[in-house]
């Protein structure tokens, strides 16, 4: 990038300028039950009016991914992604799972928590 | 009664749920080895970008500057049965940014707090956020160069940490030594799930 102080923009404005193009200048998702861990998996195929970044996520998500996953295989930020991931599950693309979050109850459950030693023990 | 004792919660649309872990430490101590010797994926990174209003003794009256941070982190899966993923997050080194970023905390099963006896102060930081955040965690004490200079008990009385947080000693580059950190993980989350008056989260 050559532009320098007297661009009519400065470093503030920051790498961030393109990824929000797709999501049309959104920078936040409307959905609040979306995070870093949260699953997604594809339930709809494309169609041909999708823009690209829906397209590739419809693609990527033949089993469950994370939103995680999908913004670092994307390259896009976890922000992008939430936007774009709430679209396609507006539109029935997308099947979600959020965590069970067994830690945001006062007893978490000793189930999970024992699946998950089990699991690394049998790692 | 599922083979593996685990009982699905309740998602009719997707049989498939995420938990998580962090590894956290000062930089360069293992965080992103640990991750990557132990998931089933190359670690992957990725990046969010915060935002904070500064705040400091030069600010002029009724200006503020918002300040923009991008902070990546690394993270690794595991599968662990055919309905429960655990993604690990290495919490972004030298980076005192990722503090901020509430959503990596919220929910984590717990934490791994990596520490070099080298460097000890590294690890500070993390250990603080955890305790005030009552996070439960353990401290493992990265053995890099096989020659360990304190002991365990020196290392617990350097950092003064709770004697109910448990330290041991790895080599976070072995697959079996950091599959013995998580699971010393577990079970210390076991024991204090075990007791519910020794937790205290808000």
């Amino acid at each position: 990038m050559k532009h320098g102080r007297d661009s009519w923009y400065d470093d503030d404005a920051g790498p961030l300028v393109r990824p929000y193009t797709v999501t049309r200048g959104r920078t936040h998702s409307e959905r609040l039950d979306l995070n870093l861990i949260t699953l997604v998996v594809t339930a709809a195929a494309e169609s041909a009016s999708m823009d690209p970044e829906y397209v590739d996520i419809l693609r990527l998500c033949h089993y469950p991914l994370s939103i995680a996953e999908i913004s670092a295989k994307l390259g896009l930020p976890i922000t992008v992604i939430k936007i774009l991931v709430a679209d396609l599950i507006e539109q029935g693309c997308l099947n979600f799972s959020s965590p069970p979050s067994p830690l945001n109850t006062e007893t978490p459950d000793m189930n999970i928590l024992q699946a998950v030693l089990d699991g690394i023990r049998r790692l | 009664m599922a083979s593996v004792g685990f009982d699905p919660a309740p998602q009719a649309t997707l049989g498939t749920s995420a938990l998580k872990v962090l590894v956290a430490g000062g930089f360069g101590v293992g965080k992103t080895t640990l991750v990557g010797s132990v998931s089933e994926i190359p670690p992957l990174r990725t990046e969010e970008v915060l935002s904070t209003v500064s705040g400091g003794v030069d600010d002029l009256v009724g200006v503020e500057a918002k300040t923009t941070t991008t902070v990546a982190l690394d993270f690794g899966r595991i599968t662990l049965n055919e309905s429960l993923i655990l993604y690990l997050f290495g919490t972004p080194g030298q980076e005192r940014f990722w503090f901020m970023w509430d959503e990596l905390a919220m929910g984590a099963l717990g934490a791994v707090v990596i520490a070099d006896t080298r460097r000890l102060d590294g690890c500070f930081a993390a250990v603080d956020f955890f305790e005030r955040r009552q996070i439960p965690f353990i401290l493992a004490v990265n053995n890099f160069h096989g020659q360990q200079m304190y002991t365990v008990d020196e290392v617990r009385d350097a950092i003064d940490l709770d004697p109910v947080v448990p330290i041991l000693l790895c080599d976070v580059r072995e697959r079996e030594s950091s599959k013995g950190v998580l699971a010393n993980l577990l079970e210390h989350l076991i024991a204090l799930a075990a007791q519910p008056h020794a937790r205290h989260r808000p």
